[in-house]
């Protein structure tokens, strides 16, 4: 049996799988019912500034049937009163000290705001603190959010204020509206942050009403850029993720994985990928806290597979197999093999290798199916054939090196070596 | 034993009689299956439709909600589309090719997403073809079965003004008369016909026979091009004695009068025996047992392998409780006061050649009804009477729908001896085509 409990700064949890700061965790109804199921902590929602929300707030991207694909948002932050949020985070703590609580601020741009708010949510009894650096709709109009994750000066600025107060580990949430989340991570650290946690919502209009004519979620005939996130959002996510956990100065901070996260799978990519602890919100809001039991036990049997007993074991071990492209062994080749039994001739992997990739597929006519082989010699090793055939390792890539040595891009120009001659 | 009708209530009726094979009732769930096709490239389905539909267009543009182009691309390629999703045997033809199969995975219910790709394009009448200016070329065509309607609207397209002699008092040919009510209803067959004429340019002269009240030497005279689609008709006979027996009905009439007279009025025995196993037979079995026969029997001479009807057919006939009798062969039909009491049959097997051979043992069924379904003869007097080259009936034509007559041409059952609609609107196209080419 692994142990798939979390120490994220001292900060523990049964499992390291949180809630994010959402609709989700805004008050004690839903973080106890949440804690109940098994969730190992939450992200309590944003506290700070008073706001008020507007109807309505959701819109999502489905995809061949499937529903929420991605999801959008243009909640603010809690426009619930102060008091109550605070009350209601104390008791949740009470009732369950074993699980983590952080709560999320996000106070006005000016340091006593900042300090009076972490003062009175430390007085909850809270064991963290996330600072929202990250909002990417309404609060940004106001300096804050995004906009102040956009700009490293003012995050750097921002940490500084909270440093000074906080008593408890600080965790900087990072936006990735931005063509890099490390300017931002690095002033973070520098300034004193304890971990950072990412990636936030992506600025996004998920699309537009073909009769209305309006983008959606439609609030009376207008509509605003909100927060994209769901599973259309990891592929970024862990992309933001890895160049946290390669700089030299933002690796030294643990990092809370945030995008897109939906399983067990998922959860063990970010881990595998720098991420102590997980944050999940639209899988939650899609189908209710009960995804929680799966995902323990689906990474704890992955663990007893893999014979790991802790996750710190795995934690960002394919951080280092991720390299700039000029490093990459140009002598590596694979092919692609079709098996004839497994082929369904669905013709797929040859339309797709013609019309969109390298014509390496023969097409031999039949009534009614169709055979499909590789012509080896054309075949670059692309994997594309492999990735839309519909069968399960019908389609295999094996390797047909070049050459023994590994040869990287530089050394190939070193080399004078032939370009493609077609 | 006794033949009588009216066995059933009107709700009975309506419930033995309702659709076999109901629609989506939801976009939602046709998109589930929609969602499900992998759009294969030169599809298997495709390829095993006659008429070649590009069915993972038509999905596709089910999942992007192009509900009018989706309709489009099956009705340009046929144009009985709305029909053939209810009555194709798409088991032996484009579901049965469905790449999924090969999975062991269901097929894609390629008929039930083609059904709700068109039935609003044909109940709402969506003008989705227009036809050229008239060219002032005249053709006749003699029926309006699927044939004779799938040519009428290709010439019709391309300016042709064309006349439809119809023997019958409604359109559809086979799919109205002499399909099970449960696939298709006459109201149903009567919105397609419509929509289909819809285009303009074709008009339909009822209750007018070939050889009866129009001959082809007056047609070939007032139009310049005539198309035959008169189909097959004549049950074949079994040529055995007790066949004139009260109680022995053909299947064809059979289907015939409960397309055309109402199930009440239907008489039916208590104790049926259906002799056959091609598509006709198991739609005369399933209907008499719906109409509330006690006990019906398929006998058939031969065994599984070398029946005619698919198995997703012999699966409705033995969930509606019909028994089957392999490898017997209709002997005699042996009656008591001029009705029929007994079926006896002998007993056959197969030899190595798949010849039938007697076994000497002799099974005896006791029936009230026979219905007989042992195919359907080409109308051989007509065709002979109007000297068109034939092989025992069935119209010879050359590789562009032409028969030995010129401007003469055919194609359908009347052509190869009883196929699918599907075939028939195939062979529709092609003389269209044929007939074009001769005109212009």
């Amino acid at each position: 049996m692994a142990d798939i409990s979390a120490n994220f700064l001292g900060i523990k949890s049964p499992n390291p799988f949180w809630l994010a700061s959402a609709p989700p965790t805004d008050k004690q109804i839903n973080v106890l019912r949440a804690f109940e199921a098994g969730w190992g902590g939450v992200v309590w929602k944003t506290l700070g500034s008073q706001v008020k929300n507007v109807s309505s707030r959701y819109s999502a991207v489905d995809y061949n049937g499937r529903r929420v694909m991605g999801f959008n948002n243009i909640e603010l932050i809690s426009d619930r009163p102060l008091d109550i949020n605070l009350k209601e985070i104390k008791e949740c703590v009470r009732l369950f000290p074993d699980r983590a609580m952080i709560v999320s601020l996000m106070a006005d741009n000016d340091r006593n705001s900042w300090h009076e708010l972490i003062k009175k949510v430390e007085d909850t009894g809270a064991h963290g603190l996330e600072l929202n650096f990250g909002c990417p709709h309404g609060m940004t109009e106001r300096g804050m959010g995004a906009a102040v994750g956009q700009d490293p000066d003012i995050a750097r600025k921002v940490v500084e204020w909270v440093m000074e107060a906080a008593t408890i580990p600080v965790i900087t949430k990072l936006t990735p509206n931005v063509h890099s989340v490390v300017p931002t991570g690095r002033a973070a650290v520098e300034a004193g942050t304890h971990a950072l946690s990412l990636i936030n919502t992506i600025q996004s209009v998920t699309g537009v009403d073909l009769d209305t004519f309006v983008p959606n979620p439609n609030v009376g005939g207008k509509s605003t850029f909100g927060g994209y996130c769901g599973p259309a959002v990891k592929p970024i996510a862990l992309k933001m993720l890895t160049t946290i956990g390669q700089d030299r100065v933002t690796s030294a901070v643990p990092v809370s994985g945030i995008g897109g996260i939906e399983t067990w799978k998922d959860a063990v990519e970010f881990m595998l990928l720098g991420a102590t602890t997980l944050q999940v919100c639209t899988a939650a809001m899609k189908y209710g806290f009960r995804i929680i039991e799966d995902m323990c036990d689906g990474l704890n049997n992955w663990m007893n597979e893999k014979g790991f007993q802790t996750i710190d074991e795995f934690i960002g071990r394919s951080l280092s197999t991720l390299t700039n492209w000029e490093e990459l062994d140009m002598n590596f080749h694979i092919v692609a093999h079709i098996n004839q039994d497994k082929c369904i001739h669905c013709g797929l992997c040859y339309i797709g290798c013609e019309d969109g990739s390298h014509q390496a597929i023969n097409l031999s006519y039949g009534n009614p199916y169709n055979t499909y082989s590789i012509k080896e010699d054309e075949c670059v090793g692309c994997n594309l054939c492999q990735l839309v055939c519909p069968v399960d390792n019908c389609i295999t890539m094996t390797e047909q090196r070049k050459g023994d040595e590994y040869l990287n891009w530089k050394e190939f120009q070193r080399r004078g070596l032939p370009l493609n001659d077609h | 034993m006794t033949i009588r009708n009216n066995r059933l209530t009107a709700d009975e009726y309506k419930e033995q009689f309702s659709d076999i094979r109901p629609p989506f009732e939801t976009y939602d769930a046709a998109l589930v299956e929609a969602n499900r096709c992998l759009y294969c490239y030169d599809a298997p389905c495709t390829k095993s439709c006659p008429t070649g539909i590009d069915v993972p267009k038509f999905i596709k543009q089910i999942t992007t909600e192009n509900l009018r182009g989706s309709a489009y691309t099956i009705l340009v390629s046929n144009i009985m589309g709305g029909g053939c999703a209810k009555v194709c045997p798409v088991e032996k033809l484009c579901e049965g090719a469905c790449v999924y199969n090969l999975m062991e995975e269901e097929a894609i219910p390629i008929a039930r997403l083609q059904r709700f790709a068109t039935e609003r394009a044909i109940q709402e009448q969506w003008p989705l073809f227009t036809r050229k200016p008239s060219t002032g070329k005249k053709v006749a065509v003699i029926g309006a079965g699927p044939s004779g309607l799938s040519c009428a609207h290709a010439l019709s397209r391309e300016g042709v003004d064309v006349t439809i002699y119809e023997k019958e008092s409604k359109g559809g040919g086979l799919m109205t008369y002499g399909i099970a009510a449960y696939k298709v209803t006459p109201q149903f067959c009567q919105e397609e016909v419509d929509y289909i004429t819809s285009i303009g340019g074709i008009e339909i002269v009822y209750n007018q026979e070939l050889g009866k009240h129009i001959s082809l030497d007056t047609l070939q005279k007032n139009y310049d091009a005539v198309y035959l689609a008169f189909g097959v008709g004549l049950a074949r006979q079994l040529e055995i004695p007790g066949e004139q027996l009260h109680g022995v009905v053909d299947a064809i009439s059979f289907i015939y009068d409960i397309r055309t007279k109402g199930y009440p009025a239907i008489p039916v025995g208590d104790q049926v025996a259906v002799i056959g196993m091609g598509m006709t037979a198991i739609d005369a079995a399933t209907q008499a047992k719906r109409l509330g026969a006690k006990e019906v029997t398929l006998v058939y001479r031969r065994t599984q392998q070398e029946m005619s009807c698919t198995e997703a057919e012999l699966n409705i006939a033995k969930l509606d409780g019909c028994k089957i009798v392999w490898l017997a062969a209709p002997k005699e039909i042996v009656g008591e006061d001029g009705k029929a009491t007994q079926l006896v049959c002998n007993i056959v097997k197969l030899d190595v050649t798949g010849a039938m051979v007697a076994t000497g043992e002799i099974i005896t069924l006791a029936v009230d009804m026979v219905i007989k379904a042992a195919g359907q003869m080409p109308f051989e007097e007509l065709v002979y009477s109007n000297q068109l080259d034939n092989n025992k009936g069935k119209v010879i034509i050359d590789g562009n729908s032409t028969t030995s007559i010129q401007g003469v041409f055919a194609g359908g059952d009347c052509v190869n001896g009883g196929k699918e609609v599907v075939d028939a609107v195939q062979a529709g196209k092609d003389s269209a085509k044929a007939i074009l080419q001769y005109l212009f």
